[in-house]
């Protein structure tokens, strides 16, 4: 290269690279985290009796499966709440992994199954004998399927949001949640009542937090380029 | 060949009845676990050998009816009841129907016995639901008072099969609910049953006892266990795509293992 064109070609690189490294680096996500909790008493779970389907009775004869409304752990935490972002959202993308909602041992598993709209989900037969799945949407279509066993899973999906009951025709005590978001941003709480919506561009949002048995509650939280907020929603519980 | 036909006709008659008879045990019947369990059987019983032989007698008779026809001569007319056929309708009519008038009285007392006959007042009351597609069944619990019952509030994924309101009624509290029949041996037991939907019916073929289960009533129905055991309680209405399916277990147990049973259920409650 020429000398007189080296100076000249060498600033413009390094101006470029400077204002390159500007532009494709975005803001860090934000993250929400927390814990949902509860106060006062919460009902008593109750052993699910399923002698009436002799293979599941027997399976579960060591240990009964309790009923799940209301799941608690240690440090009053609460499983199988939703907390996700009600207003504000932004930078959601939409759902498609295909989620699995998998009846076994007459159960359903997971007791709650969060999803977003249009996003595809299989029900899957694992029990050797029929089931009849019975969602119970009241915005969305209703409908039920009888899956004989050996039969391979059914696709579904919403296109719309709901919080919606899941019930079998026959087995009364198996129940289950489809619950249905327009947001990416969610969270299902486990065992430890923690939950943790990450990737949050920097914006004020709304959160709300779910749960069959306790209703919802909200919160507002503005977080920053890739600041973690640490929040909690605590519940009223009632022995009945 | 008509003569064969009569032969054959004689033959498959007395060979099936024998079969039948020498078989031993004429019913095959279940187990009778119940107090009322011998007079409902006694009266299976007079009703098989009524007309079983009724039955047998008329064969035989259509056996000789098809030989004497098969070999008629020219000129040969059947014999005709005396009188012509009114008389003969009307003695058919009468001979069935004094049979079946019968059966029907001898029976009526072991039939009022069970179903129009008050229960026991110190009976063990148990209210049992119908729904589709299982048996629940409510013992009053420690208080000895059943709560209300409020269909808003059923709400199966929590257990709440009956709809109580544990909440606001006390009574309803201490309600013990549980998917299988436990009861103790030797002691009356009413049941209140109802249904949530559609019909249904209660039957356990070792207690001989059948109800239907209309929804809107509340139907009461008493028996005592005389043995112990496990015993199935199966659903004898169709009542949807899981009919085939809706059933529940009969425990009866001793007076002691179904205290220390029913201690257990309280306190879990």
């Amino acid at each position: 290269m020429k000398m007189k064109l080296f100076v000249p070609t060498l600033v413009v690189l390094l101006v470029s690279a400077a204002l390159a490294t500007l532009a494709v680096a975005p803001p860090a996500g934000g993250t929400i985290s927390g814990k949902v909790t509860y106060t006062g008493t919460p009902p008593k779970m109750k052993p699910i009796d399923m002698s009436k389907e002799p293979t599941c009775a027997k399976e579960h004869a060591a240990s009964p499966v309790m009923t799940e409304n209301v799941v608690t752990g240690p440090g009053n935490s609460v499983e199988w709440a939703v907390v996700y972002v009600s207003a504000g959202d932004q930078g959601s993308a939409p759902g498609t992994q295909t989620l699995k909602f998998d009846q076994k041992g007459c159960q359903y598993i997971p007791h709650v199954l969060a999803m977003q709209v249009n996003q595809p989900f299989e029900i899957i037969n694992n029990d050797p004998f029929l089931h009849n799945i019975h969602p119970l949407p009241k915005i969305n279509p209703e409908w039920n399927k009888s899956q004989p066993p050996g039969t391979p899973p059914q696709v579904e999906k919403y296109d719309k949001p709901e919080f919606i009951p899941v019930k079998c025709n026959v087995h009364p005590w198996m129940h289950g949640y489809f619950v249905v978001l327009n947001t990416s941003h969610y969270s299902l709480t486990g065992s430890d009542g923690s939950f943790k919506i990450a990737g949050l561009p920097p914006g004020k949002y709304t959160l709300t937090a779910w749960q069959e048995q306790f209703g919802t509650q909200t919160q507002e939280v503005t977080v920053g380029a890739g600041e973690t907020k640490s929040i909690g929603f605590v519940f009223k519980a009632l022995p009945y | 060949m008509g003569k064969l036909f009569g032969v054959v006709l004689t033959v498959i008659t007395l060979v099936s009845t024998a079969i039948f008879i020498f078989h031993g045990n004429l019913l095959w019947l279940p187990v009778d676990i119940s107090a009322h369990g011998h007079g409902v059987d006694h009266q299976l019983m007079e009703t098989m050998y009524g007309s079983g032989v009724l039955f047998v007698a008329s064969q035989l008779l259509l056996g000789l009816f098809v030989w004497q026809a098969a070999g008629r001569k020219e000129g040969w007319k059947y014999k005709t009841f005396p009188g012509g056929a009114k008389p003969m309708v009307i003695s058919a009519i009468a001979l069935v129907g004094i049979e079946i008038l019968t059966l029907s009285f001898v029976g009526s007392r072991v039939w009022a016995g069970v179903y129009l006959s008050p229960p026991d007042p110190k009976s063990l009351q148990i209210d049992v639901q119908a729904g589709q597609f299982a048996f629940y069944f409510r013992y009053a619990g420690a208080d000895g008072q059943f709560g209300g019952l409020h269909p808003d509030k059923i709400d199966e994924g929590s257990g709440n099969f009956f709809g109580l309101n544990p909440r606001d009624d006390v009574a309803a509290r201490d309600d013990v609910v549980v998917a299988s029949l436990v009861i103790p041996v030797n002691r009356p037991i009413l049941l209140t049953m109802h249904s949530k939907d559609v019909i249904h019916s209660f039957y356990v073929r070792e207690l001989r006892i059948h109800q239907d289960i209309v929804p809107g009533l509340m139907i009461p129905l008493h028996f005592t266990a005389t043995q112990t055991g496990r015993f199935e309680i199966v659903c004898t209405q169709l009542c949807g795509l899981g009919h085939y399916q809706m059933k529940a277990y009969l425990d009866v147990k001793t007076q002691d293992d179904f205290d220390q049973w029913l201690k257990q259920q309280e306190a879990a409650q």
